[in-house]
C-alpha cells in the first residue's frame, strides 16, 4: 500500500529518512533500501541536508523506486530557481517518484559551500502551489503540460516553539502550506508528548485537516541531546531524558536511546496519523525502533 | 540613504595596483566620509600606506560627492597630478568609481567594496533596510522588509530556524518575521501575515535599471 493510500485511508504510517553520501558510491543507498523496504511505508531522501553538497535527492529517490522502497523526494528552494524546480519535478514523476516534500531549505552559510548563492526564488509555500499547478496540468506561467503528474505533496512544521510569536507564525505558515497543496505534514523531532498534544489541539481546529506524522530522532548520547538543544531550532530534549541517557553505561546508550524513541512513539501514536523517524546514521536500526514501539 | 562601504584588504589593493607605480588617490565627501572609508583622514592614511608599499603618490583629493556631475570639474582641477599618475585609486563607493571612469582615461581602481544601501540608525551603526526590489511589500509587513531583513528573503512567513526570536544563522540577528508579527499584532493587522504571497517577480526592470523622467 502506498504512503498516500495508507494516510488517506486513515491507517498509521511510518516514514524514515536518509541522506545520500558525497560521491558516486551508491552501496550505502542500496543497503538502506534493502533494510528498509517492506518495513517502512516510505523513506525521505534529503536534499543536500544542512547545505552540504551530496549526490542529488532526485536520482537517489529514483534508485529507491527501482529498488522497491517508496521514496519521499525532498526538494528545497535553496539551489534551484522556479524553472529548474518545475523541470526536476517533471523528471521525478517520469522516474516513478510520487511523493514530494517541499521545503524552503537551509542557508548555504550553514554548509560546506558557504559562499554559494542561496536561490530562494520560491519558498516552501509557493513551491507547494507550483506542485498543485503541475498536478492540474499547467506550469507556473500557465502553460499547459503534455502529460501531467499527480504528486502527493507534503510539508514540514516545527512543533516546539519557544515564543508565542513563533508558535503563531508556525501555525499560520502550516495553514498556508495546506492551502497551497500540502496533503501531509511531517514534524520536526518531538521529545515531549505534552508539547505535541498542545500543538495537535491547535491543528485539530483547522478547517482543512491533513495527516500529521510526528518527528522522532532517537537519542544517541546525552552530549548529542545537549548539542541539539543548543544548536537546532525547534528541538528541545527535556532534562529528564538527558539525565536518563547520562546515567547509562556507554554500551547501553543505543538501547536506551531506542527505548526512549519507542516510548515516545507509543505515547504520541493516538494523537497523530503517523511517525517520521529521522535516525541520522542509524537508518538500519529503524526496523528495530519500530519493533520496540510495536509498529 | 547612504552607500555603505568597507575598505578592501591592503593585499588586494596591492595586487590591483601591480605594475602601476604612480597613484592619484580620490576620496568622497559624502558616504565614504560618513563610514570613515574614504574621507580626508582615510585618504591621507592611504597615501602613506601607498608610499610604504613603494608607490609614488602624485596627489589626492576628496570630491564633495563622487557620484554626481561635479566630479568632472574636480578631475579637471587636478589634471596635472592625474596626468603624472598610472592610475586613480578611488576610495568612493562603486557609484563614484563609475562616475570617475567617465571623465578619466586612466584606470580607476576601487579601494573599497560597496556592501549595501543603508541608513545610519545611530552614530556609526549602519543598517540595510531595503533591497530595492522594485515591488515594495512594506504595506503588508508593517514597514519591515522580509526580503532584506530575512536571510532567505522569505515573504510567506518564517522558516523553522527561529530561536527565541533570533535567527539560527546569526544569534545576534532578530528574526525578521518575529519583528513583523509583533508589529502587526500591535497594529491589530495579523490577518496580513496569513495572506498568501505569490512568487516574486525578479524582472520588474531589466538590468541595468534605467528610468527617464519627463
Amino acid at each position: 500500500m502506498s504512503l498516500q493510500s495508507k494516510l488517506e485511508s486513515g491507517k498509521f504510517a511510518v516514514s524514515c529518512e536518509f541522506g545520500p553520501l558525497k560521491g558516486t558510491d551508491t552501496h550505502e543507498i542500496q543497503e538502506n533500501i534493502e533494510v528498509l523496504k517492506g518495513k517502512v511505508d516510505a523513506a525521505n531522501v534529503t536534499d543536500q541536508q544542512s547545505s552540504v553538497m551530496r549526490l542529488c535527492s532526485l536520482v537517489t529517490s529514483a534508485l529507491c523506486v527501482q529498488g522497491g522502497l517508496e521514496p519521499i523526494f525532498q526538494m528545497t528552494c535553496r539551489d534551484r530557481n522556479r524553472i529548474a524546480l518545475q523541470s526536476d519535478l517533471l523528471g521525478a514523476w517520469v522516474m516513478g517518484i510520487k511523493n514530494v516534500l517541499a521545503l524552503t531549505g537551509d542557508l548555504p552559510d550553514l554548509g560546506d559551500h558557504p559562499q554559494a548563492k542561496g536561490v530562494f526564488d520560491l519558498d516552501s509555500v509557493t513551491l507547494l502551489q507550483a506542485i498543485t499547478r503541475l498536478n492540474e496540468g499547467f506550469d507556473m506561467a500557465g502553460n499547459e503540460l503534455t502529460g501531467k503528474p499527480t504528486f502527493f505533496a507534503g510539508a514540514v512544521v516545527k512543533v516546539d516553539s519557544d515564543t508565542e510569536a513563533s508558535a503563531e507564525l508556525q501555525i499560520a505558515k502550516m495553514q498556508k502550506k495546506i492551502a497551497a497543496g500540502a496533503k501531509f505534514i511531517q514534524t520536526q523531532a518531538v521529545y515531549d508528548p505534552k508539547t505535541f498534544e498542545k500543538f495537535m489541539e491547535r491543528v485539530e481546529k483547522f478547517k482543512v485537516k491533513v495527516p500529521v506524522m510526528a518527528g522522532i530522532i532517537p537519542l544517541k548520547s546525552a552530549g548529542s541531546a545537549r548539542f541539539m538543544n543548543a544548536n537546532v531550532a525547534g528541538i528541545r530534549v527535556p532534562d529528564a531524558l538527558i539525565e536518563k541517557m547520562d546515567a547509562v553505561a556507554k554500551e547501553d546508550r543505543a538501547k536506551t536511546g531506542i527505548q526512549i524513541a519507542a516510548e515516545l512513539i507509543k505515547k504520541m501514536k493516538p494523537m497523530c496519523q503517523g511517525v517520521h523517524i529521522m535516525a541520522i546514521g542509524w537508518e538500519k536500526r529503524v526496523p528495530e525502533i519500530m519493533a520496540e514501539a510495536g509498529l | 540613504m547612504k552607500s555603505i562601504t568597507k575598505q578592501k584588504p591592503i593585499e588586494e589593493i596591492q595586487n590591483l595596483l601591480q605594475g602601476m607605480d604612480k597613484v592619484f588617490v580620490v576620496g568622497c565627501g559624502t558616504c565614504t566620509t560618513l563610514t570613515k572609508t574614504g574621507g580626508v583622514e582615510q585618504v591621507e592614511a592611504m597615501k602613506e600606506g601607498l608610499q610604504e608599499m613603494g608607490k609614488r603618490v602624485t596627489g589626492g583629493t576628496v570630491i564633495p560627492t563622487a557620484c554626481d556631475d561635479m566630479t568632472e570639474e574636480t578631475m579637471k582641477e587636478n589634471e596635472q597630478y592625474i596626468r603624472n599618475a598610472d592610475c586613480v585609486l578611488s576610495m568612493s563607493c562603486a557609484l563614484g568609481v563609475h562616475q570617475l571612469t567617465l571623465y578619466l582615461d586612466k584606470p580607476v581602481i576601487p579601494a573599497v567594496d560597496t556592501l549595501f544601501i543603508g541608513v545610519e540608525e545611530s552614530p556609526g551603526y549602519f543598517h540595510e533596510v531595503c533591497s530595492q526590489c522594485g515591488q515594495c511589500i512594506l504595506g503588508e509587513t508593517a514597514g519591515i522588509c522580509p526580503i532584506t531583513a530575512c536571510h532567505k528573503g522569505l515573504v510567506n512567513g518564517p522558516c523553522g530556524g527561529t530561536n527565541n526570536g533570533k535567527c539560527e544563522v546569526d544569534k545576534e540577528k532578530d528574526c525578521a518575521w518575529t519583528l513583523i508579527y509583533n508589529r502587526l499584532k500591535e497594529q491589530g493587522r495579523l490577518d496580513l501575515m496569513r495572506r498568501y504571497q505569490p512568487p516574486r517577480n525578479h524582472h520588474v526592470t531589466l538590468k541595468p535599471g534605467i528610468i527617464k523622467i519627463g
